[in-house]
């Protein structure tokens, strides 16, 4: 059972692969890191692992499953197997919608209306990731990227993914609020999580990740 | 030392849309802020996101919105001109480029997307009527030659707020204010643009450096002119020379967030920062605070060379 990447090649103009041949493996319970510079390739890597981007070669399987198919076309069951948190929260998040909504999103599109449900799925998350009610009814533009990038990894874990890709998660973010975001982001492991995280950070994923790999 | 900016007092409060019929609410982005900025030193100013650290170079170059209230006194040194009652032609004509450079957060999204930056350069040094060309600009800034014939897309962002900049040196001012000018940035990246606004400061310019990057300050805190200020919930909370701040930090504050590094113990701050919107009464730090209860507000006390607002923080 693992989230895993085989032989993967890819890029997004022909000739320049970024990607290539990498195998990773993101394990339950366990944080891996992938280091490597600015431009190197890691959020192409991020991006096929999140079924977002198609490889040229090699595959995704998700616990076994091979997935043929990218983005949208992809099974929604597997999809909603992995969450993703991007690095720019301002660009991640919708600015017409408040952070409820942004945090819910994933819910809403696996078909869930009950308004009860919903509320109380939001209330729970934001719990988990340190936001107060008060701060669940603003929109992106009335927090702090900090703020909203707690909302981005509440909306990440809002479907209950086995599987969360960081990539550069804390780059915008000052140093408690990474040290906060990274625990939240520990007790989800202890219950059985699969992390990948991206960074060029090395003292950072010296400290989160159980392993790191330097494919660039 | 020579002052080069000095503020003193500041407050900066944003009014919002109230309940009908309920009391007017504020934002209070800065409050009661005192710093000075010296000559041939860089202050570094570090706090939580939504701290209020952004709000003060806007205040500082006339560029906040129109809902903005400003209280207290920027005075630019030598002939103490205000900047936060100064009129707008002034700053247009005088201040902005001229005596005040600034380099934002993310400066290629400042640069036009259709014209190269050799031309933006040139540009810049001739309505600044700045005393170097551009190529110089783009050695002092650490921005290669062959850049200058680029357009902005096709720039890395790292080199891109290198132009950033460069353009803000064209008018020669003797003070830049840098916001998070490594936001997004590698460590490699990062460790040269802030070695270059430390090169600034040691050619004489007073530099305010605002960062959320903590690890890069202490970098630069061993060996260069740099001091600090931590900022909190809108307030100067310690300062100080840098290198005596983080080797022994008085607020409480101060040491949870060198106590958030990953190599210190990778442990957050506990709690969450008040709204600027809702600061409670008080010590604005006391809900984070495990050791005391202050319900005074504590002032910002000067000892020596530091300050630090916080009562049972006294130094011995």
């Amino acid at each position: 059972m693992s989230l895993v990447g085989s032989g993967l090649v890819g890029g997004w103009r022909r000739g320049h692969a970024v990607v290539e041949r990498l195998d990773v493996a993101v394990e339950p319970g366990r944080v891996l890191g992938i280091a490597g510079p600015s431009g190197c390739g890691k959020s192409t890597l991020v991006r096929m692992l999140a079924l977002l981007h198609t490889p040229w070669r090699g595959t995704v399987a998700v616990d076994g499953t091979a997935v043929p198919r990218m983005r949208y076309r992809a099974p929604a069951a597997l999809r909603r197997r992995v969450g993703v948190v991007f690095q720019q929260p301002r660009a991640a998040a919708d600015p017409r919608l408040t952070l409820t909504e942004i945090l819910t999103e994933p819910l809403r599109a696996a078909g869930e209306r009950d308004r009860a449900v919903l509320d109380a799925r939001a209330a729970e998350l934001s719990d988990r990731v340190g936001l107060t009610a008060e701060l669940r009814t603003r929109r992106p533009h009335e927090v702090s990227d900090g703020q909203l990038q707690r909302a981005c990894l509440a909306r990440a874990l809002a479907a209950e993914p086995d599987y969360l890709l960081c990539d550069e998660m804390t780059a915008m973010l000052d140093a408690s609020t990474t040290a906060a975001l990274v625990s939240v982001i520990g007790a989800e492991v202890d219950r059985g999580l699969g992390v990948l995280t991206v960074s060029h950070d090395e003292p950072l994923l010296a400290a989160w990740a159980d392993e790191v790999l330097r494919p660039w | 030392m020579t002052a080069a900016l000095e503020v003193e007092g500041l407050d900066v409060r944003f009014g919002l849309r109230g309940r009908r019929g309920g009391p007017p609410r504020f934002v209070r982005a800065a409050s009661e802020v005192d710093l000075t900025l010296h000559h041939g030193r860089l202050l570094a100013l570090v706090g939580e996101s939504g701290c209020g650290k952004s709000v003060l170079t806007e205040a500082l170059t006339g560029l906040l919105p129109g809902n903005a209230e400003t209280r207290g006194r920027a005075a630019l040194r030598p002939e103490g001109l205000d900047l936060l009652t100064a009129p707008e032609p002034v700053l247009r004509d005088e201040v902005r480029g001229r005596r005040v450079g600034l380099v934002g957060q993310s400066a290629g999204t400042f640069l036009t997307p259709t014209r190269t930056i050799g031309t933006q350069l040139r540009e810049a040094v001739r309505l600044l009527d700045g005393p170097e060309p551009a190529e110089v600009l783009a050695e002092r800034a650490g921005l290669p030659a062959a850049a200058l014939d680029m357009y902005p897309h096709e720039l890395s962002g790292g080199t891109a707020q290198r132009a950033g900049l460069a353009a803000a040196l064209a008018g020669d001012p003797a003070i830049v204010l840098a916001d998070e000018p490594t936001a997004g940035l590698d460590r490699p990246l990062v460790d040269r643009t802030t070695d270059l606004l430390v090169d600034l400061a040691r050619d004489g310019k007073a530099v305010l450096l605002i960062t959320h990057d903590l690890r890069a300050v202490r970098r630069i805190a061993a060996e260069g002119p740099v001091d600090l200020a931590v900022m909190y919930a809108s307030r100067i909370v310690e300062s100080g020379p840098a290198a005596e701040v983080f080797a022994r930090p008085w607020h409480p504050y101060t040491r949870g967030l060198l106590g958030a590094l990953p190599d210190e113990g990778f442990v957050p701050v506990p709690g969450h920062p008040p709204e600027l919107s809702d600061l409670p009464s008080g010590c604005p730090f006391r809900p984070r605070c495990g050791s005391t209860a202050c319900t005074d507000d504590p002032a910002l006390v000067h000892h020596g060379d530091r300050a630090v607002a916080c009562h049972p923080a006294v130094p011995a």
